[in-house]
């Protein structure tokens, strides 16, 4: 029983680093470009797919896979930021969610169309690295695999901080996501930093994509839990805090692993309830903000209407 | 100087409003001579109609974009089985639901509408998430397996084909028909002035909330309506179709198509839907990359989609819901 | 050839005309005051010359080069820098990661980060603090160095003293003392305090309700004349002096 909890613990922290690097992209799009892409989810998996394509159906060499679909999917990003985001964020704030929701849709299915709904895996291209691990005392199990998603997550959110805090790029973004105006003003070029931001996004979600790929089945739909869980995890650590999302994402991977032993079902349920507590939380703790604190907020029923 | 007043309703639109009745006379009394399945064509255009009106109340009247109207299409079906469970006949459990579902909504309301833009839109896919784990643990809906809503099958097929018509027939006029009266009244002009400044809207004692509360209520409660007219249709309801995501992006392609903001748009948009699902539907997954592909290439280039084009030609829209001063500069 | 020439700008803010047919110009190396009421228009004015704002008619020529069409960061990088209104520092970055900033991201040229600190003595300490926790007048300072940066030949400062001790507002004037030393930059300043404005200034333009109503030196002008064109009781004509 302590064992098996033992072991959901384990695994629920080490989950909590892939999330992480799906949500570093989705809050670095939030932060900066300021919107949500809702096919964030959608695109991680076409960036699994494509790694997909090059190991089955071209015979290439894993990693040569993964070192050709993240620049892909970064110019990718780039590319689409500048031909469709930016028009439609220039259009007003619903656009852009209406645009990637459409994004989305077009990229399941024509994945669908083109792939056909066989799930497909990279488990059994990448060696023993799929079922490999050490086994410690106390009947804990850790696998390399996950082991390995969770040293790279940190090393792919120490790269970025270092970026974020060390390069003009990154005091670039970090402007641009704090006062757009005040940096057009200071000679920064915002859609330039959008589209960086894009292309980083981007590569992350591909990242995101085969790591998925190496530890479970994909099939064209399963985008959106994808999305869904970002966003959990970039909520859950507070929205535009790098290492925020690793909270979150471990948060989040506890949730559903100890979730998990009770049932699959119970799992993702799990993980949404925790998102929904801590939004709820935000919205009383601003709302008492507002009224003059919590027992003003006890006294009065609902907000203020006639 | 005179009082400034609002101008009469401009004749075109009351030629409209007219010949929109005779059709609806028309249509009530197609099924004497139709075909069967012409019948259920028309009963899902019905249903399209209604969740596009829903969804253009939200996005196009209140600024919500929501990507978790199938939570209350989903909601609708569930209540309706769980109502025929108990004892009530399918048809007023049909009727039954949607008020139910709209009980839900009201205190949900006083959480969602209180987050930001995105998250509310993630937030709302999160609730129809949830709201489908939930029922999936119901016994009666054994998980992804489903039920049926066997006791329609005791009803003659051709009075329950014609029932159910008639039913969405009601319930997407009733749909246009209420929207007109309330965007047309006070709560028109609230949202209006909230959609054009939100801020000076709240001063000058515009409840924001209390108007995007009734939106999101009224719009819960038609979605969920759809989601009982659907089930009695299909029969059976299963979580996957009910809570799906489909349901979703064909609302956002109705809109966005026909028109955002557009009092027209959700009709031209459901019409052009079927449409394109009669002509292309056959190719399944490809079909439904046009939908999302049409859906993104209108909001990118023609955000005002087929309405918004047509009154840029005409110089006015059909049946706007603007509303326009006789007197003072525009 | 004329550093900075303004043709017939006129801006608006919704249905409301912030600025109607302003004319000016600005010659290398010097400085230029605008004074006027709240509300006047200049601070309209610097915006559309730094291209934040955007005008509904007239030119922007900076060295005979129009800059109308250009965004603000396009201006920036061919030489117009502007200190804004509320300073707008970056405040979640160091003082030396908002100077850098504009540093990397505007032209290369002598004001470098040991300058600007020696130029502005009081930033040396907080190189490496926040900018968010700054006083009013550190801000101004470091709003001021950060435009500085971007090597600029034309310098935008906005609400130079506005809510600032007399102590700050003394140091910051010392301080830009020492940068209109230089020689060839020209400055336009925005300044309430009238006698500061015209202490420092080489020429001197009183906007009233989106109109240059008063230009002249200040040693030119009477006091009654500015007090008249402030309250914009000369409506009309510009009064040359």
């Amino acid at each position: 029983m302590s064992e098996s909890l033992l072991n959901a613990l384990v695994q629920g922290v080490l989950l909590g680093g892939y999330y992480a690097i799906v949500a570093a992209g989705l809050s670095l799009m939030f932060g900066v470009v300021r919107f949500i892409n809702l096919a964030h989810g959608d695109l991680l998996v076409l960036g699994a797919m494509l790694a997909l394509i090059a190991v089955e159906a071209l015979g290439w060499p894993v990693w040569l896979a993964v070192a050709t679909v993240i620049p892909l999917m970064a110019a990718l990003g780039w590319a689409l930021q500048r031909l469709m985001f930016e028009r439609a964020l220039a259009a007003g704030p619903l656009l852009p969610i209406l645009v990637t929701l459409g994004l989305g849709a077009t990229l399941q299915n024509g994945m669908f169309g083109l792939f056909g709904s066989n799930t497909r895996s990279l488990g059994a291209h990448i060696g023993d690295l799929s079922w490999s691990g050490w086994s410690l005392p106390g009947g804990l199990r850790v696998g390399t695999l996950p082991v390995l998603t969770f040293t790279l997550a940190i090393a792919v959110l120490g790269l970025m901080h270092l970026m974020l805090r060390r390069t003009p790029l990154g005091r670039a973004i970090r402007a641009t996501a704090q006062d757009p105006g005040a940096a057009e003003l200071s000679g920064v070029d915002a859609r330039r930093v959008h589209r960086a931001a894009a292309a980083i996004a981007f590569a992350l979600a591909a990242l995101g994509g085969v790591l998925l790929a190496m530890r479970a089945q994909v099939t064209p739909f399963a985008g959106p839990p994808q999305l869904i869980f970002a966003f959990e995890a970039v909520v859950i650590g507070g929205i535009g805090s790098l290492w925020g999302t690793l909270i979150g994402g471990i948060v989040l991977g506890l949730a559903q692993t100890l979730g998990g032993t009770i049932s699959a079902q119970v799992s993702l349920l799990a993980g949404h309830l925790v998102l929904l507590a801590v939004l709820g939380w935000r919205v009383l703790r601003d709302e008492a903000a507002a009224r003059g604190g919590w027992i003003a907020l006890m006294r009065v029923k609902g907000p203020s209407h006639d | 100087m005179t009082e400034p007043h609002l101008l009469p309703m401009p004749k075109g639109d009351r030629r409209l409003i007219l010949s929109a009745g005779a059709l609806l006379i028309l249509l009530a009394l197609l099924p004497l001579v139709a075909p069967a399945q012409a019948i259920d064509k028309l009963t899902q255009l019905g249903i399209y109609v209604l969740l596009a009106v829903m969804w253009n109340l939200l996005a196009g009247y209140a600024g919500l974009v929501s990507v978790g109207q199938q939570a209350f299409v989903g909601l609708g079906g569930y209540a309706m089985v769980r109502l025929v469970e108990a004892g009530l006949g399918p048809f007023p459990a049909l009727v039954l639901a949607p008020f139910l579902v709209a009980l839900v909504a009201w205190p949900l309301a006083w959480f969602v509408l209180r987050l930001r833009l995105g998250e509310f839109a993630i937030a709302m896919w999160v609730i129809a998430e949830v709201f489908r784990g939930l029922v999936m643990f119901d016994p009666l809906v054994q998980g992804e397996t489903g039920t049926s809503v066997l006791a329609l099958n005791a009803i003659d097929a051709d009075t329950r084909r014609l029932a159910i018509y008639l039913l969405s027939l009601v319930a997407a006029s009733a749909a246009l028909a209420g929207s007109f009266v309330l965007l047309r009244g006070r709560l028109g002009a609230e949202a209006q002035a909230i959609r054009d400044d939100e801020e000076a809207a709240a001063s000058v004692g515009v409840s924001t909330f209390r108007v995007k509360r009734l939106i999101f209520v009224a719009a819960a409660a038609g979605c969920a309506l759809a989601g009982t007219l659907w089930l009695a249709s299909a029969i059976t309801f299963q979580p996957r179709t009910g809570f799906g995501i489909q349901w979703t992006v064909f609302m956002l392609f109705m809109v966005l198509t026909g028109g955002l903001g557009t009092f027209l748009g959700p009709v031209v948009g459901a019409v052009l839907l079927m449409g394109l699902q009669e002509a292309f539907g056959d190719f399944g997954a490809w079909y439904l990359f046009g939908v999302g592909a049409l859906s993104v290439a209108f909001a990118l280039a023609l955000p005002g989609g087929l309405v918004g084009l047509w009154s840029a030609r005409r110089g006015r829209e059909p049946l706007s819901m603007r509303r326009r001063l006789s007197a003072g500069e525009g | 050839m004329t550093l900075l020439s303004v043709e017939t700008l006129t801006a608006r803010h919704g249905l409301l005309t912030a600025l109607r047919d302003v004319s000016l110009s600005v010659e290398a190396g010097e400085v230029l005051c605008l004074i006027g009421a709240n509300g006047a228009g200049k601070s309209t004015l610097l915006r559309c010359i730094a291209g934040a704002h955007h005008a509904a008619t007239g030119t922007v020529r900076l060295h005979g080069r129009d800059m109308t069409a250009l965004s603000a960061f396009a201006r920036v990088r061919t030489g117009i820098a502007l200190a804004p209104e509320g300073r707008r520092l970056f405040p979640d970055m160091t003082l030396r990661e908002n100077l850098m900033l504009a540093a990397e991201n505007g032209r290369r040229g002598d004001w470098t980060l040991t300058r600007v600190l020696d130029a502005f003595d009081a930033l040396k300490p907080l190189l490496d603090q926040p900018a968010g926790g700054f006083s009013g007048g550190q801000r101004q300072a470091a709003a001021i160095g950060r435009a500085l940066m971007a090597n600029p030949d034309l310098l935008l400062l906005d609400e130079v003293s506005l809510g600032l001790s007399p102590a700050a507002v003394e140091g910051v004037y010392a301080s830009l003392a020492q940068v209109r030393g230089g020689g060839k930059m020209g400055m336009i300043v925005v300044e309430q305090d009238l006698t500061r404005a015209l202490s420092f200034a080489d020429r001197v333009i009183c906007l009233s309700e989106g109109e240059a109503v008063l230009e002249g030196r200040p040693a030119d002008l009477t006091r009654a004349a500015i007090t008249r064109a402030y309250f914009g009781l000369s409506q009309g004509e510009v009064t040359h002096v």
